[in-house]
């Protein structure tokens, strides 16, 4: 992203921040509990939950910073958060 | 045309002149004159301009960020406490790179409450982000305003600025002004027409967040802004001189300062007690000389260390200090400037909350310096400390 004087923005660019590299905890998403309710992804914060072609619902990590609301929502108990090493 | 003016009133005159389309201020003293008269033009429609009343400072200068950003030439006016409850407006208003142009009647900050003169309140923003302009003078202070907004709105800078003069001293001093006209002054400082604005069918915002990765460059963007401006001044302030006789391309002025021993450098009104003190010990065969800032940020320092380069001594006044460090911020600056030199710095700090500085005082300062006496206050009443 190129530097805008005076930090002026023009709508669309939080696409540009790449708020991933806040993330402490990052959820792992355990495929065989998950119900594909879409639960995480209506709670996400971020809007960073995507669902894929078989129906899991899966976070963007470019974007996700990691909250936990997802893990602590998931009905089935389906994503843990562990300490991510960078 | 010359007229004789009390100092608040030719300021409001020549911001109506330069034809803002947002006003927005709250009264304190010594400024209250230049927004009474600006509320006065607008109602008499002698100048055609929002006028935003509002309950204090930080909405005065937030209203003017958002007309600023909506591409409105704007104004505002404070001093003292009215300027530090808007702290947080004004470094954003720099951040966002918003060319507000803000007079500032210098007057002591609280506590214990002074209404009187010295420059703590702005030069306690020295690190904001506004290009900073000090007049000695009512022409000054009044001519500096189409200055600073021809500066603050070039494209290559776009940062906001502070016009100040003492209160009192200058603001409640009725004193001839040469006051241009409403043709010199169309023909000097063009309309506002800002490459960016906020516009509801062209969506942006101004000031958005910076992460760690850009934040720093941002900053370093504006230093160079900073920088920029003395040669946007220089070129400004030389087509002023063309224009209409009084050229404002240096961000110094010397005052037989050539063949110097002793140079004084001083900001605002006393200069021009220290220009009558000096003519005195001249005739008295004492060479002394006066270099005046009269921009502050841009703080002109290779300029400074070259016009001192010849003095023997240099006594730095004023009137601010920054508790706890080497005086006040002048004396600091100016000492930074001359590093490696071997010419010593002296600095004193004087004329706090209103005290006043007569000629015998500046005589008085430069005995001291040549007995490389200094960096210390001047003036203390010994009896009550």
């Amino acid at each position: 992203m190129a530097l805008a004087i005076g930090c002026r923005a023009r709508p669309g660019k939080s696409r540009d921040n790449k708020t991933g590299s806040w993330r402490v905890f990052k959820p792992s998403v355990d495929h065989e509990k998950c119900s594909k309710c879409g639960m995480c992804q209506t709670l996400c914060p971020e809007g960073c939950v995507h669902e894929d072609a078989e129906g899991f619902f899966d976070p963007d990590f470019m974007y996700c910073k990691g909250c936990g609301i997802c893990a602590i929502e998931c009905p089935k108990e389906a994503i843990t958060m562990n300490q991510e090493e960078k | 045309m010359m007229e004789i003016t009390e100092g608040s009133h030719a300021v409001a005159e020549a911001v109506r002149l330069c034809r803002p389309q947002v006003v927005s201020a709250y009264p304190i003293t010594p400024q209250t004159h230049i927004v009474e008269a600006l509320a006065d033009f607008v109602a008499n429609c002698q100048l055609d301009a929002e006028y935003i009343t509002v309950e204090n400072e930080l909405s005065a200068l937030s209203a003017c960020v958002g007309a600023s950003a909506a591409g409105s030439r704007t104004y505002s006016a404070t001093t003292s406490q009215g300027l530090l409850l808007m702290t947080e407006v004004v470094f954003n208003a720099a951040g966002m790179r918003l060319p507000i142009v803000m007079s500032i009647a210098n007057r002591a900050v609280g506590a214990p409450l002074s209404i009187w003169n010295d420059m703590q309140d702005s030069i306690s923003l020295r690190d904001a982000g506004w290009l900073q302009f000090y007049a000695e003078d009512n022409q000054e202070a009044t001519d500096l305003h189409f200055l600073a907004y021809k500066v603050a709105e070039d494209p290559s800078i776009q940062l906001p600025a502070f016009v100040c003069f003492d209160g009192f001293i200058l603001s409640h001093t009725y004193e001839p002004i040469d006051m241009l006209s409403q043709e010199q002054v169309d023909k000097y400082l063009p309309k506002f027409n800002p490459a960016e604005k906020l516009d509801a069918k062209d969506p942006i915002s101004f000031g958005m967040y910076a992460t760690p990765e850009y934040y720093l460059e941002f900053r370093y963007e504006m230093d160079q802004a900073q920088k920029r401006a003395k040669e946007v001044i220089a070129k400004a302030g030389k087509e002023f001189g063309t224009l209409f006789g009084r050229d404002y391309s240096a961000l110094l002025e010397g005052y037989h300062l050539e063949d110097a021993e002793t140079a004084i450098v001083a900001m605002g009104s006393i200069c021009g007690t220290v220009k009558d003190a000096i003519d005195e010990m001249r005739a008295a065969g004492k060479k002394v000389g006066l270099l005046k800032i009269r921009v502050f940020r841009p703080f002109p320092s290779e300029e400074i260390a070259r016009a001192l380069s010849k003095a023997k001594r240099v006594a730095v006044l004023d009137k601010n200090i920054s508790l706890g460090a080497k005086g006040g911020a002048t004396a600091i600056e100016v000492r930074d400037s001359m590093y490696g030199s071997t010419i010593p710095v002296k600095g004193y700090v004087l004329g706090l909350g209103g005290r006043d500085i007569r000629k015998k005082d500046i005589k008085e300062i430069v005995s001291l310096c040549e007995k490389e006496i200094g960096d210390q206050f001047y003036g203390l009443r010994k009896e009550l400390i």
